[in-house]
């Protein structure tokens, strides 16, 4: 019988490497794949940091010019005060993490501990069809269905008085409709699924022993869930918080289309304002490239990517932390 | 070891009844509690289920074959026929590009990247282009692509920048379906002396399909809601009469073509949102949300059904 | 052919009332059943894990659960505290009463139940929080809040469970985490403690520590056995012997099922065994 080893071509144990081998061109080509996004977000950052200094370095302006309430673009002398538009970026923000992070922690609580099989089934498919749902879709659904709604409810002035003391609260009511409250209403739903799954990520790595070994001590399982889970979870749940607030941050045409485009800080929750994103997608389109005018656009636009590299750095800060302790 | 014989005696007292009076309080908020939490899952099924109620209704009289098929039109409903085909185009064109980059990137993380700077690097550049927000990616797609390369507004602008928004997700989510595969599977492909990159291309990606499909379909939907980044880079413009016979890929005429501008379905509800007017407004944005909200449930479920029938006949099999 | 034709009827005993103990009195004393348990069976959906299990157990005893594993050991202590309804799909029959209640009872508050017989696991737990905020966990979710209180009980419950000396400098300052396994055992006993039980479930304790903190940990549970009723299961037939006043022995039926064997004197057991099995078991023959 032919021995086997003849069927294959003898080669030395201790043979050089061919060319083909040496060059390794898998390794080197997957490389470049995985490397090209460190060239993307460098060319990003170098452009926008670029385009978006030139207000100061081309036109001339001065870093306490933008840091001004007051935004006259096509004035004689053109001002560009883009400090209502930060502000409103941050209270739009705020009130958008108020109301959506308690629901979403919630219902991450739920998927997490209370939900049977079945109810999680349902729900988990439909967080997911949450998120795939378009921007301009919840703007459109603000616009068609939340505005009107407000403005129709709300339109009288919104007082509470108590009978000594008298007015206690009051605020003007819906003019339109388009307005703060619109704004964080859209952005909650929007922020809800990212809040959700990050903080269900969350609760899920917590040690089934921690809870049993609460359980057994003789806790009620709200008991377990409030000293045990949440405080062992929380560096998860705030990157959770903070993913959901670069979300809300960032998102442009479905606040544009509800936000009321009010270039001033609102007085209540119940008027227009506009923020960073929606300013600069309302008039990118009516400004020259070069013109003082797109140039302060674009520094809100490094405004907002410095956001949004700060919440890379601190989400990585909350999680150092817990590895450390 | 101290000693403890004498000191140990219990606390006397009557023996207490298993009928706890003393933890009535918490036993209270732990229901409390659990009706709230099942509350928060039935909020979300609640709005979720109004939503494409809503979008259901609206689109009811408004979405046929002949809203899919037409053109848009001054006078009558009309249809959306091209802004359709733009997003199936786009939808195409960036998957062309981002698949492959995101799942070459994606075995390089799984399987050869080791823990030093690069990487660290990679990942905060993941992370990043992760956090931009989508206005921002399609601002620098303007600035690079349409101003300083002086392209205009055309599909490949958009298309590119759509691959740089949705690399880190492709790439992660490749990452995920191949680190799943067991190493015992390497090790074996190892143990008969192929090579790493024969144990990747002949065991690891194909024990991955799955996961992988399923990222791609997922993607895939996030790719086709896109209007931000589109909106500076293929444009805004009202969408013409295509001709579809024109196969001439050059011709920035012909539909087929990635150099012309190339309005979508959601950048055409944001644009009739802010200046259209006309009669048919309304309906046409409900239609066309419905149909968006359609594809997004397709993918979704899809993704979702896609991946469980591959995963059973890969190990059954 | 039923499973039970192939082994003899398992045959109940009772807990016999001169059981020999460490420091025993002259004249018997009648026995004071702390936990009775009656035609105990326990299933995960369709499979049986337990069937049958009636048996006693003396209050300010130590009982030893023996036997191979799968034998349902673990799964029949879990019903004293009733932690089988944390399982989904386990259900529970028969009766388990603890100090002639029974703990079944749908009015039982399942809370009150665990505050009173309290379990020590297999692998230390501790939360991670400080040596004191560990220990004071259970009295704190119960509306202890007096600051003078707690720090009484902390210190009593860490002397009782022998790690006071050891940590009584940095109690707050220190983590639950940071001690070695033996100290957190003896920490998770402590905590155990800290709620005031009258018995202690303790499963496999010591499987996962070192030697020498196996036999500090049996010390220790000579020590507590004059306060508390102590159950213990574990895999180590050694430690069964040098550690319990009863013991009881488990095996597998041929269906997988557990049943008890026999049960009774640990002398009796280890040297006179009644059944079979239990002296195959014992001298190594199997499990």
């Amino acid at each position: 019988m032919a021995s086997l080893t003849s069927a294959y071509p003898t080669s030395k144990l201790r043979a050089k490497p061919g060319l083909l081998e040496r060059l390794d061109l898998p390794r080197r080509v997957v490389f470049v794949a995985a490397a090209s996004m460190i060239i993307v977000v460098a060319m990003l950052m170098i452009f926008i940091v670029w385009q978006g200094t030139q207000l100061f370095v081309k036109d001339g302006y001065s870093l306490g010019a933008i840091f001004d309430a007051k935004w006259d673009p096509l004035a004689d002398t053109p001002e560009f005060g883009i400090l209502p538009f930060i502000l409103g970026t941050i209270v739009v923000t705020a009130g958008a993490l108020l109301i959506s992070t308690p629901l979403s922690v919630g219902v991450a609580l739920f998927l997490s501990e209370v939900a049977p099989k079945w109810a999680k089934s349902i729900v988990q498919p439909a967080l997911e069809i949450f998120v795939g749902i378009p921007s301009v879709v919840w703007g459109w659904l603000g616009i068609t269905v939340l505005v009107p709604f407000l403005a129709d409810t709300f339109n009288g002035p919104i007082v509470i008085s108590l009978p000594i003391v008298g007015t206690v609260f009051s605020m003007p009511g819906f003019l339109t409709g388009f307005s703060w409250l619109a704004g964080s209403l859209v952005l909650s739903i929007m922020v809800l699924p990212t809040i959700t799954s990050v903080s269900y990520d969350a609760f899920r790595a917590v040690p089934q022993e921690l809870r049993t070994g609460s359980l057994a001590l003789g806790t009620t399982r709200w008991q377990m869930i409030r000293h045990i889970l949440i405080p062992s979870a929380l560096s998860g749940v705030l990157t959770a918080v903070v993913l959901g607030m670069t979300r809300a941050a960032g998102e442009a045409l479905a606040v544009q289309m509800v936000i009321g485009n009010s270039p001033t800080l609102p007085e209540a929750i119940t008027q227009p304002m506009t923020t960073l994103t929606s300013q600069i997608t309302l008039d990118m389109g009516n400004t020259v490239f070069g013109e003082p005018w797109q140039d302060a656009l674009w520094t809100m636009s490094l405004v907002l990517l410095v956001i949004s590299i700060t919440s890379v750095v601190l989400v990585r800060v909350i999680n150092k932390r817990r590895m450390g302790s | 070891m101290t000693a403890n014989a004498g000191s140990i005696g219990r606390s006397s007292g009557a023996k207490p009844s298993l009928n706890g009076k003393a933890s009535r309080g918490s036993i209270l908020a732990d229901r409390a509690a659990t009706v709230v939490l099942w509350g928060t899952g039935a909020l979300v099924l609640l709005i979720l289920g109004s939503i494409i109620l809503h979008f259901a209704m609206a689109a009811w009289g408004v979405v046929s074959l002949s809203f899919i098929l037409d053109n848009p039109s001054q006078t009558t409903l009309g249809g959306i026929m091209p802004v359709l085909w733009n997003s199936i185009y786009m939808l195409a064109l960036t998957m062309l590009i981002a698949v492959p980059v995101g799942l070459l990137g994606g075995i390089y993380m799984a399987e050869y990247a080791g823990d030093n700077v690069v990487t660290g690097a990679i990942r905060f550049a993941e992370e990043s282009i992760s956090s931009v927000p989508s206005i921002v990616v399609g601002l620098f797609g303007l600035i690079l692509f349409v101003d300083d390369f002086h392209w205009g507004f055309t599909a490949l602008a958009g298309a590119l920048a759509l691959t740089f928004f949705n690399l880190p997700l492709m790439t992660r989510l490749s990452e995920q379906a191949l680190r799943a595969v067991p190493q015992d599977e390497r090790s074996a492909s190892l143990a008969l002396g192929a090579t790493k990159w024969q144990t990747i291309r002949h065991v690891v990606v194909p024990l991955a399909i799955p996961g992988l499909i399923t990222g791609v379909i997922l993607t895939a939907g996030r790719v086709f809601g896109e209007a931000a980044v589109l909106l500076f880079t293929a444009g805004i413009g009202t969408p013409p009469h295509y001709n579809f016979a024109n196969l001439d890929i050059t011709n920035p005429a012909s539909p087929w073509s990635p150099f012309r501008p190339a309005t979508t379905l959601s950048v055409y509800i944001y644009k009739l949102n802010s200046e259209g007017l006309g009669a048919f407004k309304n309906q046409i944005v409900d239609g066309s949300a419905a149909i968006l909200i359609s594809m997004v449930l397709i993918f979704n479920l899809g993704a979702r059904f896609v991946g469980r029938v591959l995963t059973r006949r890969l190990t059954a099999a | 052919m039923p499973a039970t034709a192939i082994y003899p009827e398992p045959v109940l005993r009772r807990v016999e009332v001169t059981a020999p103990r460490a420091n025993e009195d002259a004249e018997a004393r009648p026995a004071e059943i702390k936990i009775a348990t009656e035609h105990v069976s326990i299933q995960y959906g369709e499979k049986v894990a337990v069937r049958d299990v009636s048996l006693a157990v003396e209050a300010r005893s130590i009982m030893a659960l023996i036997g191979p594993s799968g034998s349902g050991k673990s799964t029949f202590l879990r019903c004293f505290n009733r932690m089988n309804d944390l399982i989904p799909g386990a259900s529970v029959q028969g009766q388990v009463c603890l100090d002639d209640e029974n703990v079944m009872d749908p009015d039982v508050s399942v809370v009150e139940l665990r505050r009173r017989v309290g379990m020590v696991f297999q692998r230390p737990n501790p939360f991670p929080m400080s040596i004191f905020e560990n220990v004071a966990y259970g009295p704190r979710r119960r509306g202890m809040n007096d600051r003078r209180k707690l720090d009484e009980l902390v210190e009593t419950s860490l002397k009782r469970a022998a790690l006071w000396d050891e940590v009584k400098d940095d109690l707050r300052r220190k983590s639950g985490l940071a001690l070695s396994g033996g100290q957190q055992q003896r920490l998770c006993i402590a905590r155990v403690l800290a709620t005031d039980p009258e018995v202690i479930l303790m499963d496999e304790p010591a499987s996962a520590l070192d030697p020498v903190s196996t036999l500090r940990i049996e010390e220790l549970m000579r020590e507590l056995r004059e306060a508390y009723t102590i159950v213990i299961v574990t895999h180590n037939m050694q430690q069964a012997a040098r550690v319990s006043d009863v013991t009881a022995f488990f095996t597998m039926a041929e269906d997988r099922a557990g049943y008890l064997v026999e049960v009774g004197p640990t002398g009796r057991i280890f040297t006179r065994p009644n059944e079979r099995l239990t002296e195959d078991y014992i001298s190594g023959r199997f499990g």
